[in-house]
């Protein structure tokens, strides 16, 4: 029998809603599923809104009554938001999150890095918002709710899956005892401490860092603009690092290294997190300014992923398939890639509209971006928290000459959280124009956003299946609407975009006028006929300077492989 | 290696200044003075092909 808290996790700043759990004996027997979701956080819930997005049903379960404990995530990307937006939630992330662009890093009480985030004109989000990491779940869980595909199950803990031949058996344990839920197929998104990737026995590749950080939310009144503040080797903490950030409703996150040595108890006691945070407080100039303790944790630096995602029916997601280290915003924020891929890689197999070959390349590419951000966190990572006597000598180093020299400044830069590029994806275009383009995003790249008119951007018009943006003043040819509708006729969500033209044109869903030609410029488009191919998740799979039929022909071809 | 090489009255004064800033930032110091000043070459050498090589040459025969 499992049995969750019923008791409210206690926060000063957010209300935790205690849900009713889903019960076997309240709900018809059920038929095998096409999905199942084991894990409620922001890789669960996107996956599911997701594969909801492209037409099909998923049942998430999640262990507990309630949204996570804690602020937890607390920096989002840019892509985060634009990955967001395509699931419905953007809006509310602005209304109740504090943007932000400057980062600055401090050593001896000077200012020795500032970093700036460069903020486009054509980008709708700022490079980081700052929300707290329930508010987040509370608004995927209202799109979750509002979205009949799909069934949402409170106090659902899965103790264990059985791979049989094509699918899975979970057992299932609820507080009236389990009942078993077959599935055709089971997303592992439960976490860094994932029990089916325990179970199933899957060795993580990479590096664990010595040296734990101490994770605390305080409710105080600094003020200080919403920036990232760290502080290298100050006097209180010798050798030590601390990290500062301003979170919505008066909360500040308060994040630093432990002397070598000391344990996650011996850091947590109220008195040594209080001595830590007064000496903190009294550094930056606003010693006994009174604070109250929300919550605190503690985390050590990992950088550690699965070689593979998909196992047999069950596929990993987010923190469950990889462990990235928090320099750089990496869990979350990738997290939402890792969803937004697999949703629609899963969509278009369970359709039958791709064969197993489209799940590999999920694989492929996401065990690709989680060795690119490793190979990145570790750089901040050795540098945040140097991992042997040679590591701490060159950081000291760094640090020291830092207070004159420019040139090793840019070591202090903290490598945000960036969308992967599918360079090499088996889902690009061999025939295309890739090549001859001078500019605009290309091959595997995420897309450039474009600001059209007064809120109203690229961004906006783009998603839930395959995007052809087809730059013309006029009807699309023949041949090449004729090719759109034999692949819309196999199923292929395709949705054209006539840019350029100012009115609705024949064979094009949309049109956006362009009137000054700024998005062609940004795609570098020299001539009507040009185009671009964006897959479900908006990455670019194919661009031409001219397209005919026969190679969009071959590029829908290639992307959806059998 | 390089093809430029200090004159022997350079290389002696190298020899001399760089022992006696070592002993200036004293015993505790040292190590990190040495690191910052092989940053510092690194950077004015702009080469880390170059560099590796020296590393190579110096971890020899320790």
């Amino acid at each position: 029998m499992h049995t969750p808290t019923t008791e409210a996790r206690p926060s000063i700043y957010y209300t935790y809603e205690v849900f009713k759990p889903w019960l076997a004996s309240e709900h018809p027997k059920q038929d095998r599923q096409k999905v199942v979701i084991v894990g409620s956080g922001p890789a669960g819930m996107v996956t599911a809104l997701e594969l909801a997005r492209h037409g099909v049903a998923s049942v998430v379960l999640s262990a507990e009554l309630q949204f996570s404990q804690g602020s937890r995530a607390i920096c989002f990307t840019r892509r985060s938001m634009e990955i967001l937006q395509q699931v419905g939630v953007a809006e509310r992330m602005t209304e109740g999150g504090l943007p932000w662009r400057f980062g600055n890093s401090f050593y001896r009480g000077q200012r020795v890095f500032r970093m700036e985030a460069p903020h486009d004109a054509d980008d709708r989000f700022f490079p980081i918002i700052n929300v707290q990491q329930q508010f987040m779940e509370e608004y995927l869980h209202d799109a979750c709710k509002a979205n009949p595909l799909i069934d949402f199950r409170w106090g659902n803990k899965v103790n264990k899956v059985d791979q049989k031949d094509g699918y899975a058996v979970l057992e299932v344990d609820t507080p009236e005892g389990p009942y078993a839920v077959e599935s055709d197929w089971v997303v592992a998104a439960d976490g860094g401490r994932s029990g089916i990737r325990t179970a199933l026995n899957l060795q993580m590749e990479g590096a664990s860092y010595e040296g734990f950080f101490v994770i605390a939310d305080i409710k105080i009144n600094l003020p200080l603009p919403t920036e990232r503040l760290a502080y290298f080797d100050p006097d209180w903490n010798p050798g030590n690092t601390i990290l500062m950030h301003r979170e919505p409703n008066g909360i500040w996150r308060v994040d630093y290294q432990l002397p070598a040595g000391e344990t996650p108890e011996e850091a947590l006691r109220p008195e040594s997190l209080k001595t830590r945070i007064d000496a903190q407080l009294a550094m930056i100039g606003h010693a006994g300014v009174p604070w109250t303790m929300d919550w605190s944790s503690v985390y050590s630096a990992r950088t550690l992923t699965l070689p593979d995602f998909v196992h047999g029916s069950v596929i990993f997601t987010g923190d469950a398939a990889h462990l990235l280290p928090i320099f750089g915003v990496r869990g979350a924020n990738t997290a939402f890639q890792d969803a937004q891929s697999l949703g629609w890689h899963l969509a278009f197999v369970v359709k039958g509209l791709a064969g197993p070959t489209l799940l590999a390349n999920h694989s492929t590419e996401r065990v690709g971006a989680a060795r690119e951000i490793i190979t990145e966190a570790g750089k901040s990572t050795r540098f945040m928290a140097p991992p042997s006597p040679g590591f701490r000598l060159l950081r000291d180093a760094v640090l020291s000459l830092s207070l004159t020299q420019e040139f090793v400044r840019p070591l202090y830069h903290w490598r945000t959280s960036r969308p992967h590029e599918y360079t090499h994806s088996l889902l690009n275009s061999a025939g295309d124009d890739n090549g001859l383009f001078k500019s605009g995003p290309a091959h595997g790249a995420p897309p450039q956003n474009v600001r059209l008119a007064a809120n109203d951007f690229l961004l906006d018009h783009l998603g839930g299946g395959f995007d052809l943006l087809y730059f013309t003043d006029t009807a699309l040819p023949e041949a090449l609407q004729q090719a759109i509708q034999t692949a819309r006729a196999q199923g292929m969500p395709l949705n054209v975009i006539a840019v350029g033209a100012t009115q609705a044109v024949a064979g094009a869903d949309q049109h956006l006028p362009d009137a000054d030609g700024h998005l062609r410029q940004r795609y570098g488009v020299p001539a009507n006929g040009g185009a671009y191919l964006l897959r479900p998740d908006q990455h670019i799979c194919a661009r031409w300077l001219t397209l005919d039929a026969t190679r969009l022909q071959a590029a829908l071809t290639t992307a959806l492989p059998q | 290696m390089s093809q430029q090489a200090l004159t022997i009255d350079g290389l002696e004064t190298v020899y001399d200044a760089l022992a006696t800033a070592i002993d200036q930032a004293g015993a505790d110091k040292a190590q990190l003075f040495l690191v910052k000043l092989a940053l510092l070459n690194a950077n004015a050498l702009a080469d880390e092909h170059l560099f590796q090589q020296q590393i190579t040459a110096a971890l020899q025969d320790l």
